[in-house]
Parts: structure tokens; C-alpha cells; sequence
């Protein structure tokens, strides 16, 4: 790269713009898929925990110790049984969402008071029913809070997974190294910034309609 | 199991034990990056954050600054110090600075917002007591306020350390050093057996760092699990 090269070339972005979109595409597919399996095995997973608070303890070491895997090493460490495909990056993808999901739900339905918790028993609620329609709609404001950090998390992670080959931003972050060209790596990073923002805003906003009785606060 | 037994051979090959891109070397690199970029996270982080703490104002930035830290990927933090070391100061675009200008940004939101909640919530009765005795404000910040706030203070820096360990193996993408090296070059050269013995290393090392910590915040007795929500760059 010369140095009389500018930072951005507004015609590259200009010419590239169905280009762009199909990374955002992309990038927003991987997210959607690693947040919505993890919330799916999170719920399994914090629901054993409740269920069998003995378990807690080892679900969250496990979780945890997943967590602290680099992405790059977890990746690589998959590809000789999984390839190089969307499945090599989605598991690394969920198990990264699973350590704050499982911790946030399973926080949230235990910070029900006890006395919503009995008020529903003796108003002749099964434990089930209790658990549907008393503890879970508590717990939403923790659940949500969980999903805003594994969303954000997981929007920052996807531009790795273009390393292994899977599109998304990173393929544009990927471009600028290779080509040596700043234009695609600043609107990948801009863009997933950008991505990151308005996903935690949106679920806010999600938050606060399914949660009318907590706007008091 | 093939390549796990590869892999461990590769390991204790003696001749990966030696050169520029023997294991010790990467390691050290790798400590080195990870190391200097908590470092100097912790020296702007930690005084602004007893500041701001201690006078109980910019809560909004202290606060908000974490989910900042998290929406920005590191990945492109690094290739964009890269390329702009490649332009000003092209000696200086390849190994440890790209890696450690992206570690920067990483580590400095925990840590930053881990002190200023551990400052705010001690106890404003203990703070106003030792107003009381006579304290100077510096002497009630690091007789007070440092000591009481110290259990979030250190999980701010193991949460960074913890991140910073594992995101600094993305360095090798842009032509640094370190671990990432290994994962790298073994996935550009389709050399399983390295890749594994890369990764491996790496987990081994960013585990090692919080077994670390879990140590040394229980022998100063100063376990907290507040405060600790975990990030990936």
C-alpha cells in the first residue's frame, strides 16, 4: 500500500455495496444460529440445573473452561474431525454462548423471591405451571441480559470464523490484510461494530415489550 | 487418536524445542504480548478508574465503556494496526506491536470497569470515618478504598488477562509471534499434528492463567465472583 493511498475509497464501497450486504448476511446468519442453539442447549442445560443444583457447579467449570479456549485454537482443534465448514464454526460459536447464557437464566429463576414462589404454589400451581408462567417470566430481564452479552460477544467472535473459511464480516477484515487494503477492513470492523450496537439495542427494546410491569423502574 | 498421538509427538520432538520457532520462543512471545498489553491496560485503567471511583462522577463512562470493549473485534483492531504500522513505521509492523496495540483495547474495559465498581461500592460510612481521622483523599484511596475494592480489582485484571491470553493468538494471523504461530502455519501448511500441538498449548496456557489467579485471589483472600463476566475478543 502506497502512502498517498487513502484510509477509505468511497468508490470501492460505492461499486461493492451487493458485495457488502452478502457479508452482513452471512455474518447475521452465523450469529443467529450460534445465539439461538446456544439459548436452546443453555435452557437444557440451566433447566438440569435447577432441577439438580448439585450440577451447577461442574456445568459452569465445564462452560467456563470452554470459554477460555481461544476461538482460533478451538477452531483448529475441531477441523480434523468437522473440516472446515459451518459446523466447525458453529460449535466453537455456541459453546462461547453457552458459559453466559447457562449462568444468566439459571441466576434469573433463582433470584424469584420466595415469597412469588409460594404465593404461586398456594394458589394451586403445578411446579410446572410455576415454572412457566410465574418463575420464567421473572427471570426475563436476566435471561435477556444473558442473550445482549452472548449476541455481542458472538458478533465480535464471527469475524474470526472467516479465517476457516465461513464468510461473514471477517472476509472483508481477511481482504484488507491480504490485498493490503484498508477500504474492506474498516467497513468490516466498522460494520460489525455498527452490528453489535444495534443488536444490544434491539434486544433491549425486545426486553422492555415482552416485560411491561419492569418499565416502572 | 491418531493425530492426538502426532500431536504429542510433535511436542516432545526435541527439535521443536529449539530456534526462533521453537516452543520456549513462542511461549515467551506469547507472555510477553499478553503481558505488556494487560500491563499497560492495568497502568491507564486502574489509576483512572480509583479516580473516577474515589469522586464518584463519570459512572456513565465506566460503565458503558465495557460493552464498547466488547462490540469492537479484535481481529480487526489487529489487521488495522498492522496495516497502519505498515504505512508509518513499516519496521514495526510485524511481531509485537500490531498484537500488542490490539491487546490494549481488549484488556482495558474490564479492568477499568471492574476498579470503578469496586472503588463505588465500598461502604461510604468507612470512606467518611476516615475523612473523619484526618485521612488525606490519596491516603483514603490507597488505605480505604484500594484494599476494600481490591476483590473486583483483581477479577478486572483475570477477566482481562484471561481474554487477552487467548485473543493474542489471532497475532499470528497478521505475521506476529507467539502461539498462534503454530495454529497458523499448521492450517496454511495442512499440518494437523502442529495446529493440535498449538492449540493445545495455548488452552494449556490461558488455563494455567486462571488456575493462576484462582490461587493468588485465594491466598490474598480475595475471592469474588462478582464482577466477572467473561470476553472474547
Amino acid at each position: 500500500m502506497s502512502t498517498d493511498e487513502p484510509l477509505i475509497r468511497w468508490d470501492w464501497i460505492a461499486s461493492h455495496v451487493p458485495d457488502i450486504a452478502a457479508r452482513v448476511g452471512e455474518h447475521l446468519v452465523l450469529v443467529g444460529i450460534a445465539v439461538g442453539a446456544g439459548l436452546v442447549m443453555a435452557f437444557a442445560l440451566a433447566l438440569l440445573a435447577i432441577w439438580r443444583p448439585r450440577l451447577y457447579g461442574p456445568i459452569v467449570w465445564v462452560t467456563g473452561t470452554l470459554y477460555t479456549i481461544p476461538s482460533l485454537a478451538l477452531f483448529a482443534l475441531l477441523i480434523p474431525f468437522t473440516g472446515l465448514s459451518l459446523l466447525t464454526a458453529e460449535i466453537g460459536l455456541v459453546g462461547y454462548t453457552l458459559l453466559i447464557l447457562v449462568r444468566n437464566i439459571v441466576i434469573g429463576i433463582r433470584e424469584v423471591p420466595a415469597e412469588v414462589r409460594e404465593s404461586a404454589t398456594a394458589m394451586g400451581y403445578s411446579p410446572v405451571q410455576r415454572f412457566a408462567l410465574v418463575e420464567l417470566p421473572i427471570a426475563v430481564p436476566a435471561i435477556v441480559a444473558g442473550v445482549r452479552l452472548a449476541t455481542v460477544t458472538t458478533i465480535g467472535l464471527v469475524t474470526v470464523t472467516a479465517v476457516i473459511g465461513q464468510g461473514g464480516l471477517g472476509s472483508l477484515i481477511l481482504d484488507g490484510l491480504i490485498l493490503f487494503f484498508s477500504t474492506p477492513l474498516i467497513v468490516g470492523a466498522a460494520l460489525s461494530v455498527l452490528l453489535a450496537v444495534a443488536a444490544d439495542a434491539g434486544l433491549a427494546l425486545v426486553q422492555r415489550a415482552v416485560t411491561p410491569w419492569s418499565r416502572a423502574r | 487418536m491418531d493425530f492426538l498421538l502426532a500431536a504429542l509427538a510433535w511436542l516432545a520432538a526435541p527439535i521443536h524445542w529449539s530456534g526462533p520457532d521453537g516452543i520456549p520462543t513462542r511461549v515467551l512471545e506469547h507472555l510477553a504480548y499478553s503481558l505488556s498489553g494487560v500491563g499497560a491496560a492495568a497502568l491507564v485503567a486502574i489509576p483512572l478508574g480509583l479516580m473516577l471511583g474515589h469522586i464518584g462522577r463519570g459512572a456513565f463512562l465506566a460503565i458503558n465503556i465495557a460493552g464498547v470493549g466488547r462490540a469492537l473485534p479484535t481481529f480487526a483492531l489487529l489487521v488495522i494496526a498492522f496495516l497502519l504500522l505498515a504505512r508509518t513505521a513499516p519496521p514495526l509492523a510485524f511481531g509485537f506491536w500490531p498484537t500488542f496495540l490490539a491487546m490494549v483495547p481488549l484488556a482495558l474495559p474490564p479492568i477499568l470497569t471492574n476498579t470503578y465498581v469496586g472503588v463505588r461500592g465500598v461502604d461510604r460510612d468507612v470512606v467518611e470515618a476516615a475523612r473523619g481521622m484526618g485521612m488525606s483523599e490519596l491516603g483514603i484511596v490507597r488505605a480505604v478504598e484500594v484494599p476494600l475494592g481490591m476483590p473486583l480489582i483483581l477479577a478486572g485484571l483475570r477477566t482481562a488477562s484471561i481474554a487477552v491470553i487467548a485473543t493474542a493468538t489471532l497475532g499470528a494471523l497478521v505475521a506476529g509471534g507467539g502461539i498462534g504461530r503454530y495454529i497458523v502455519d499448521g492450517l496454511a501448511l495442512q499440518e494437523y499434528e502442529r495446529l493440535f500441538a498449538g492449540a493445545f498449548l495455548v488452552a494449556l496456557l490461558a488455563i494455567g492463567t486462571e488456575l493462576a489467579f484462582g490461587l493468588l485471589e485465594r491466598m490474598s483472600g480475595h475471592t469474588s465472583t462478582v464482577g466477572r463476566v467473561p470476553l472474547r475478543g
